[in-house]
């Protein structure tokens, strides 16, 4: 009997050059493996393949040199220690994460909160062609948002609240993006300027700002043969219903308007971006 | 300014981070709890971040004074009895 490859790399078993093998891709969220499951992958590594695995370029874990025949026992294996295949081909890709809030002073947003949500809704749902999510804490960008077709990148908008500031003149000092002025003590924060990076409401003494964290969402970014920097539609989404809807959006007009084998970027690119950026708007105003 | 009465003083102009921070986290622990510390440091990447570091640490800063010589002197009262 052949063998279907295209339903094996759907399980996430990666075909190697070396004739029945396979490199099997776990499904793992917002780059975080417990402790059970970490016991329980080396293992398998040990048991079924090579006593090794590789960590992917996005936050995967592969067990290389699985063997063809033992494909449902690997499967019944990982299965004792939380573990599941992940997913390649043409669908909804590993949703990968920072640290975030959670974690890391710098977080405006909690990344893995989120990237389990995002799993939880569109893991492995399959489309005209590979899709990716990636979330990013903050403005520092370690999750690299803008390369992903779907990039989440978290915020704080900030609003001076003159009652608790001291005077002190830190936040004019932590702002990079020279969006703060102080005139005889009176802070003003230029719009155009605030890149929502929060540096001045994490720097200040007092917490005299009043705070909203947020979202910065980019679309059809890709970084492999072609290279392309995602691009915002909204400039900020304050909550995460309204994040969601621009999702799901993202997702439909991909699903809708994409040929198969197409990246989001050049489906944008081939429908028109205004068309695009007009069924992100209808869906952040609904 | 007259507000202030500066216990200590330390100078972190001639160290770069992450030294820069540890240098006046290590002058902070030298004080007691109340007593203010200046820290004088450079524009740039020094009174971009040391502020909030200090904060985080829990101690509570009072002021930053520009120099106007490419230096800036954080006023802070020490928190905690470390």
């Amino acid at each position: 009997m052949a063998v279907n490859y295209s339903l094996l790399k759907k399980g996430g078993f990666m075909r190697q050059k070396q004739k029945n093998n396979f490199s099997l891709r776990l499904r793992v969220v917002g780059g975080n493996v417990t402790a059970k499951q970490l016991a329980k992958i080396a293992e398998v590594s040990e048991r079924f393949g090579d006593g090794y695995v590789h960590l992917t370029s996005r936050q995967s874990v592969e067990i290389p040199f699985i063997k063809l025949d033992d494909i449902e026992n690997v499967k019944a294996a990982l299965a004792e220690g939380d573990v599941e295949p992940g997913v390649c081909g043409p669908r909804v890709r590993t949703i990968t994460a920072c640290q975030g809030e959670a974690i890391c002073p710098s977080g405006c947003i909690d990344t893995y909160a989120l990237a389990k949500e995002l799993d939880e809704r569109y893991f492995a749902r399959e489309l005209p062609h590979k899709f990716k999510f990636g979330i990013t804490g903050c403005q520092n960008n370690c999750l690299k948002a803008e390369e992903n077709d779907v990039g989440i990148k978290g915020g704080i908008k900030v609003t001076w609240r003159e009652s608790d500031c001291i005077g002190c003149g830190v936040c004019e000092k932590a702002c990079r993006q020279g969006a703060i002025t102080i005139t005889d003590g009176k802070v003003a924060v230029d719009n155009g300027k605030c890149n929502y990076c929060g540096r001045c409401c994490k720097a200040c003494p007092t917490d005299a700002w009043d705070t909203v964290h947020g979202y910065i969402v980019s679309f059809g970014g890709l970084f492999g043969n072609q290279i392309n920097k995602g691009e915002a539609v909204i400039p900020f989404i304050e909550d995460k219903e309204k994040l969601f809807k621009v999702c799901d959006a993202a997702i439909t007009f991909f699903d809708d308007n994409a040929k198969p084998s197409e990246r989001f970027k050049f489906t944008i690119d081939r429908v028109g971006k205004e068309i695009f950026e007009k069924a992100i708007l209808e869906a952040y105003n609904e | 300014m007259s507000d202030f009465n500066i216990d200590e003083r330390v100078d972190i102009t001639d160290v770069v981070c992450p030294t820069t921070f540890v240098k006046a986290k290590v002058a902070l622990e030298e004080l007691d709890e109340g007593q203010i510390l200046s820290i004088k440091m450079n524009d740039g990447e020094p009174v971009q971040n040391v502020p909030r570091s200090i904060k985080e640490e829990g101690h509570q800063i009072l002021k930053l004074l520009n120099n106007e010589d490419g230096t800036y002197e954080l006023i802070v009262r020490k928190v905690g009895d470390d």
